[in-house]
């Protein structure tokens, strides 16, 4: 009896230190996505070098693509684009860039200034395709499989952790499926 | 005459707001009123303590007109938020479905209670069992006592 009196309170305590740890490392600003294991929302926008050139998310079936969602107003883009730069430069994997609610002519600005990893970058100037995708912070990144599948999304700035322990194993993978 | 003046020129600014305002199409108040209480019950994911009726995030404004947009286009308040859902997650909700992710959610509160009235019960129980025992081991009272008592008594009363 005495035991449990002890017993009881020192484990609703324990529990609770044990949700609190787990919640000190949790970022509340992750929402998973709905979308990873459905088919990528499909997009038909202008590509940003060649405005007249409407890209769509069909031209990329049958390969491994990342969608980074990008726009020159954005602070953190800057932190994770040297990242992307490198990774463009391994030709692991294309990157599509979704210029998400900026102006062109700011768009390729940015683009000339901090270099250009993007194999080529849509247009979202509304944001309207970002709403498809879920996104609600930029930046953030997909990657779609080969038969145009989101299988993972990173919230915020890709980090070079995430890229090496992460991202790129598991476009590995699915380039090898 | 300063104060005629200044009061044909109130008129006048009356006037002229009340034209411009009746140029305006109506607004439709059940329609705004809906969409106020759609709004309400949504998140805003940016500005997350916010619903996306209060908050003046860029995003919010967007999700905003989006949902305005399909409203006008006649989709029920459901299939808004089935919309949004497919898009954000449950998180959109601040009311959020049944399921079993979120059942620690909607009867942990229930579980604690639970628990709370356990306890209760327990103390409460022990309390009851440690007066009957004290009554049937050792009694209170030595029975001498009250025999003494209750001559004293008799002895106040008669005499």
């Amino acid at each position: 009896m005495k035991a449990l009196r002890w017993g009881i309170p020192l484990a609703i305590f324990a529990v609770l230190v044990g949700f609190l740890f787990v919640g000190l490392y949790r970022d509340p600003r992750e929402v998973p996505s709905p979308l990873v294991g459905k088919p990528a929302p499909a997009f038909s926008l202008a590509d940003l070098r060649e405005p007249g050139r409407k890209v769509a998310t069909s031209d990329f079936k049958g390969q491994v693509w990342l969608l980074n969602v990008w726009a020159s107003w954005c602070v953190s883009c800057r932190v994770e684009h040297p990242l992307l730069v490198e990774l463009a430069k391994a030709k692991a994997v294309p990157i599509v860039g979704l210029n998400y609610k900026d102006k062109d002519a700011d768009g390729l600005a940015w683009l000339a200034q901090h270099g250009d990893p993007y194999t080529l970058s849509v247009v979202d100037a509304d944001g309207r395709v970002g709403i498809d995708w879920g996104v609600y912070g930029v930046p953030e990144t997909f990657v779609v499989d080969k038969a145009g599948v989101i299988r993972y999304k990173h919230i915020g700035p890709v980090t070079a952790e995430a890229l090496q322990q992460t991202i790129l194993p598991l476009v590995r993978k699915l380039q090898q499926s | 005459m300063r104060t005629l003046a200044r009061l044909a020129l109130a008129l006048a600014f009356a006037f002229a707001a009340g034209a411009s305002l009746a140029q305006q199409p109506a607004p439709d108040l059940e329609f705004e009123g809906r969409l106020k209480r759609l709004e309400a019950d949504l998140r805003c994911l940016v500005c997350q303590n916010q619903t996306l009726a209060d908050s003046n995030a860029p995003l919010a404004e967007d999700l905003r007109r989006e949902v305005r947009a399909l409203a006008l286009s006649g989709k029920s308040d459901a299939e808004i938020r089935t919309f949004l859902v497919a898009r954000y997650g449950d998180f959109v909700l601040y009311d959020p479905p049944v399921k079993e992710s979120t059942w620690l959610l909607w009867f942990g509160p229930f579980l604690l209670l639970g628990g709370g009235v356990a306890v209760w019960l327990a103390i409460v129980r022990r309390r009851r069992g440690a007066g009957v025992s004290a009554g049937a081991d050792e009694p209170a009272v030595a029975p001498d006592a009250s025999e003494r008592a209750r001559k004293m008594l008799d002895e106040t009363s008669s005499g």
